[in-house]
């Protein structure tokens, strides 16, 4: 199952040149690009881990697209995506995240249904990806 | 459809390319001309700028015919006196390669070996590739680069700068411009001791030194630009003042002209501040006399 997180994600997959213009797009908003990985699929991951240093100062995406290459020949069965930090007052947030990369076989969730009091129930999403030991998964 | 077919778009026939409309499209002629006009001199150099543009031209026309001879290598030396223009023409041409497509972005990276080399193992390669990053699109300008390689001390970080430096020239070729600038005999000894960096910079550029009718060119436009002017005697005392300076030591071209002006400006303050009590006109604000430059010590 194709993982639908962030910017873009219902689209195809984007070529390097379409990522490469989606950063210049973020730059030249003044936005700060940082790179970051993970192989747990889940949409409350939020501890992916940063490749590198974010990239401040940038004028042109051909510093982040080495970064993003880099990262990609490193880890090429791990999710990837490109972050776009705004440091505006009031922002002060991500404003524009997007993957760039993903493993080739997504196996996707088990949904786990639980039955409490009554007949209520409570769901639980689980990665099957992820009841392997992180580094293991999508070997 | 080939894709040497499908690139051609602007202006291309398929037998022919018309080169003036190619270069009426990049406005390359306006800052051509603006670095004529604007910089005194420099006959050499802008000659050379004007071959690299052209060469740039034809390579874009050759493109949009489907030839493709691989990019051209323009990594340049900038060698020359202190205040020969280095930085100005650098950016100029960071401008120049930019409206012909050679980079994405046309901006310029000043740095210096402070910004490139680190200060402990395994500080230099990080620092290094942080600013290729940063110059990446643009043009990255190393100031006074001879100091990148220290002979004395086998252990310097230096070496490991330039290695990087050498791998990015290497692939980066259509992304990135290295200009190395610094004083001409050092950087000739600079060259010597790293063959591998003279050989992958394909344009050495030397500054020619001002003469003093130049530099009295460049005097007037600096005015210009800071809104004073010069009464007759300050042009005549001007005259006197640059093949005098040119003679001392430690003289700096344009440079040593700013500073001379500058002080200039200060001296003709204080004259004014001394006539307080009465109203000054604009005229005299904006008027630099004889007695402001016959003050200085070279006059002595």
């Amino acid at each position: 199952m194709r993982i639908t997180q962030g910017t873009f994600s219902f689209l195809p997959d984007l070529s390097d040149a379409e990522i490469r213009a989606q950063i210049d797009y973020a730059l030249a908003q003044g936005w700060a690009i940082g790179v970051e990985f993970t192989d747990d699929p889940h949409p409350r991951n939020c501890y992916w881990e940063m490749w590198g240093n974010p990239l401040f100062d940038l004028r042109s995406a051909t510093g982040a697209m080495t970064e993003v290459l880099a990262c990609r020949t490193a880890r090429p069965q791990a999710y990837i995506r490109v972050n776009a930090f705004d440091a505006t007052r009031g922002f002060e947030t991500t404003r524009l995240s997007f993957i760039v990369n993903r493993p080739h076989h997504e196996p996707g969730f088990l949904l786990k249904r639980h039955e409490v009091g009554g007949r209520q129930i409570q769901y639980t999403l689980e990665s099957y990806a992820a009841q392997l030991p992180e580094g293991r998964r999508y070997e | 459809m080939s894709a040497a077919a499908a690139n051609r778009s602007d202006g291309a026939a398929a037998d022919g390319v018309d080169l003036s409309a190619l270069s009426a499209d990049s406005h390359v002629n306006d800052v051509l001309d603006e670095l004529d006009r604007e910089l005194i001199g420099l006959k050499p150099v802008k000659a050379r700028i004007r071959d690299i543009a052209a060469l740039l031209l034809v390579e874009r026309a050759r493109k949009q015919l489907g030839l493709n001879g691989g990019a051209p290598s323009l990594h340049m030396s900038f060698t020359g006196n202190p205040g020969t223009g280095k930085t100005t023409v650098a950016l100029r041409m960071a401008q120049i390669l930019h409206r012909l497509g050679y980079v994405r972005k046309g901006h310029l990276i000043a740095v210096t070996r402070d910004d490139l080399v680190g200060q402990y193992i395994g500080h230099t390669a990080p620092k290094t590739k942080e600013i290729l990053k940063k110059a990446a699109g643009g043009v990255l300008f190393i100031d006074e680069a001879y100091y990148l390689y220290r002979p004395e001390n086998e252990r310097d970080y230096g070496q490991e700068a330039i290695e990087i430096l050498l791998q990015v020239m290497e692939n980066q070729r259509d992304d990135l411009v290295v200009i190395l600038a610094g004083y001409g005999e050092r950087m000739q000894t600079f060259f010597r001791s790293n063959p591998g960096l003279s050989s992958r910079i394909a344009h050495h550029l030397d500054f020619p030194d001002y003469l003093a009718p130049e530099l009295e060119q460049i005097a007037q436009r600096m005015l210009l630009a800071m809104q004073y002017r010069l009464s007759d005697s300050g042009a005549a005392a001007l005259r006197d003042y640059i093949p005098l300076r040119m003679q001392q030591p430690h003289f700096a071209n344009a440079r040593s002209i700013r500073n001379a002006l500058d002080r200039a400006r200060l001296r003709q303050a204080n004259r004014l501040f001394a006539q307080r009590g009465r109203r000054l006109t604009r005229d005299e604000l904006m008027t630099i006399e004889g007695e402001d430059l016959r003050a200085s010590r070279v006059f002595a």
